[in-house]
């Protein structure tokens, strides 16, 4: 399959074209896609970028990457079992996720989707706040000044113009902090995000869009979600459009860290294309094998982010003992958390009166003392 | 007859009205492989083709305002939006543009599309899944809104709506998709009228009124009462945009008694219109004023305090009770 720019209607298309594999042949928009790392490990040589990342840095990524995914599959077991209301899960987008953010300061602001487990762990904040939300606990937890990672965003795309807004504020205090703003292919069709791109164009907002093009939004593949890819849309809008291998730890470090010193120099934003794939489901809720075949999951599953980065250490001397003691220290935080997420109650609906304004108006008050009173009728039942 | 869930009896009405008539199409996310997250577009891809049943990109306003192009251009699109939560990119098509074509046009234009708008809450999801949106839609002059409650009327209004010359949103409550089941007449004519309320169940003391996934919690109310000895008349609004005035303010005088429900936070929502209006015509026919059993006014919470958000039958019958008291 290869991808074409020619314009078909889609009213008379196909009723489903898998989306176009990013590694084979060359792509029809004339985007190459960087790549530092092979799926092999082999080590590729790039005219622009370079490995940035020493052992230690990249053994640290992989730990939160390795951690997060024992976490996900947690989650998804959890949901499986009635003990949460939905899962997302981000297996294979470790790599594109842990290599963008941390190629960020502590002090740069991320905006998330929802599917970023990862970087909510490298923020060092506790992923039970990921599985509060999942568990239907709260709507959004952690201390977003604290860690600066922003909530989850479950309209698809709204972040998009907040983090630009943000980044606005950044250059208003001429400041030299960047933002990471999270989004997903299918994302990018949404008037909002189309939105978010220009204003940070045209203001040359400090920020950094991170599709991860997945390849799928839910069942639909980038081939039927757009006929132009994020990466070559970027040039539209006036700002670069990096293509990056996102199962590259490298590569997106490598990238991301380039555009974030571009933002840092006040040059604007840059929209960079993480090409990696989605290999469990959309969520919990959903069903792959309705619109996706086995072999093509088999190809991504040969490029998972997390062997290859493996491998890479292995031949820089990591040795199986810290391999071994990453598993059984992933099997502790597995367990802790599993213990944690059933013991989570959530607030009484009373107490959410809180946040509704500032100051509880009046008939709001009313209402919570009625709420109140009717919920401590039924206990006394 | 058949025996059909809520979503099963909206396929078999979409069908049927694809069927009928060929410049019938559909769009929306995952309505095509999928069959939509909820599969109420489950085989249609199959059988009309891609060219009819189309997966959009993933934009609620790309969804509507090319679906007003299409019917433009003479077809008559059913949009699924995919969940409640996420129809507010679409808001500038649908009230400023959708609603208002026959108006500004002098009736030249048209926009006689249907937007399909699973809502409704006890759903066990995450945020923005459980929302009930129905009063951000119904002030607005130029729409329809109906909702159904069983599967026989779902069955009807997609057909009905599909049929209509005017823009309707069919609010289909979502709750209901899977777990309602109920006989259903496949051959039967949709040719009842699309803005008629239905007294679901006869009654003398007190009417309780309400749409949608309320339904099964208002009758559950009224059988309990039956137990206790009350007398619940039971009307289902099916349309809340328009309402159908002659039916709800014949009940109210009929009872002298009025206790609405719906799910949508109590505030300027559809419950605020009905007691406005039953008062301003019923006055001197009531016993009681008309009050509301309703979601509260704070957003939607999390799924596990939901329950305590969406009105319950406990809910309903501490309102009965009040009003019973006057
Ligand atoms: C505005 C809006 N429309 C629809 C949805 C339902 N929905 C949730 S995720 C999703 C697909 C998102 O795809 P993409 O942006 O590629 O991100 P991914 O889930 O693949 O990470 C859809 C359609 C939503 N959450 N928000």
């Amino acid at each position: 399959m290869t991808a074409t720019n020619a314009w078909t209607p889609r009213i008379v298309g196909p009723a489903s074209e898998p989306p176009d594999d990013p590694f084979a042949g060359e792509p029809a928009d004339g985007i190459e896609t960087v790549q530092l790392l092979d799926p092999d490990a082999r080590p590729r040589r790039h005219h622009t970028y370079s490995p940035q990342l020493t052992v230690d840095e990249v053994r640290e990524a992989y730990r939160t990457m390795f951690l997060s995914r024992r976490l996900d599959t947690e989650g998804t077991n959890l949901q499986r079992q009635g003990q949460l209301a939905l899962w997302a899960p981000a297996k294979g987008q470790e790599a594109a996720q842990i290599g963008a953010i941390s190629a960020l300061r502590a002090t740069d602001m991320v905006y998330p989707s929802y599917r970023e487990l990862s970087m909510v762990m490298h923020r060092g904040l506790d992923p039970i706040g990921v599985f509060q939300i999942m568990r239907g606990i709260t709507h959004a937890t952690w201390d977003v000044e604290a860690h600066r990672m922003g909530v989850f965003a479950f309209v698809v795309g709204a972040q998009t113009l907040q983090a630009v807004g943000y980044g606005m504020g950044i250059t208003l205090d001429g400041s030299d902090e960047v933002v990471l703003a999270c989004l997903g292919d299918g994302a990018t069709s949404e008037g909002h995000v189309n939105e978010a791109l220009n204003f940070a164009a045209v203001y040359r907002a400090p920020v950094i869009f991170l599709v991860q093009n997945n390849q799928y939004a839910i069942s639909v593949p980038t081939a039927q979600q757009f006929r132009g890819a994020p990466a070559a849309r970027a040039a539209g809008f006036g700002m670069p459009g990096v293509r990056v291998d996102g199962n590259d730890l490298f590569a997106v470090h490598a990238v991301v860290a380039e555009a974030a010193a571009r933002a840092r120099a006040g040059e604007g934003p840059t929209l960079v294309e993480a090409m990696t794939y989605r290999i469990g489901a959309h969520t919990t809720a959903d069903d792959p094998t309705r619109y996706r075949t086995r072999a093509e999951e088999d190809l991504w599953v040969g490029r998972d982010p997390l062997v290859r980065t493996e491998r890479w250490l292995r031949e820089q001397g990591t040795t199986d003992d810290w391999f071994t003691g990453l598993a059984a220290e992933a099997d502790e935080v597995a367990t802790d958390l599993r213990a944690r997420v059933l013991a989570l109650e959530p607030q009484g609906i009373t107490d959410l009166y809180d946040f509704v304004l500032a100051e509880p108006s009046a008939a709001l008050a009313e209402e919570r003392e009625q709420v109140a009173a009717y919920i401590a009728g039924l206990e006394g039942r | 007859m058949v025996q059909l869930t809520m979503a099963k009896a909206i396929t078999a009405g979409l069908t049927r009205a694809m069927d009928g008539n060929e410049h019938v199409v559909t769009i929306g996310q995952d309505i095509g492989r999928l069959g939509g997250v909820f599969r109420i577009t489950d085989g249609l891809q199959e059988r009309f083709g891609a060219r009819r049943v189309m997966d959009s990109p993933l934009a609620e306003a790309g969804i509507v305002g090319t679906a007003l192009g299409m019917a433009q251009r003479g077809y008559v699109p059913v949009c699924e939006i995919q969940f409640d939560g996420f129809v507010f990119p679409a808001f500038d098509q649908i009230v400023n543009q959708v609603s208002r074509l026959r108006f500004r046009t002098q009736g030249r234009i048209t926009a006689p599309i249907v937007i399909r708008l699973p809502y409704g809450g006890n759903v066990g999801s995450i945020e923005h899944h459980g929302e009930s949106p129905e009063a951000y839609f119904t002030p607005t002059p130029g729409l329809r809104i109906v909702t159904p409650s069983t599967p026989v009327d779902a069955y009807e209004l997609i057909q009905q709506a599909v049929a209509s010359p005017d823009p309707v949103i069919v609010l289909e409550p979502k709750r209901l998709y899977h777990s309602l089941k109920g006989e259903v007449d496949l051959d039967a004519p949709a040719s009842g009228e699309l803005d008629r309320a239905r007294v679901v169940r006869l009654g003398t003391e007190i009417t309780l009124m309400g749409y949608g996934p309320m339904m099964s919690t208002l009758l559950s109310a009224a059988k309990v009462l039956a137990d206790e000895g009350h007398s619940a008349e039971v009307v289902d609004l099916r349309s809340i945009a328009p309402i159908d005035w002659v039916t709800v303010e014949a009940s109210a005088r009929k009872t002298g008694r009025v206790v609405v429900a719906h799910e949508a936070p109590r505030t300027s929502g559809v419950g605020a219109e009905l007691a406005a209006r039953i008062q301003e015509r019923c006055f001197f026919a009531l016993e009681a004023p008309v009050l509301r059993v309703t979601g509260l006014d704070m957003p939607y919470p999390p799924s596990r305090v939901e329950t305590d958000y969406v009105p319950s039958v406990d809910r309903v019958l501490q309102a009965v009770d009040r009003a019973l008291a006057y």
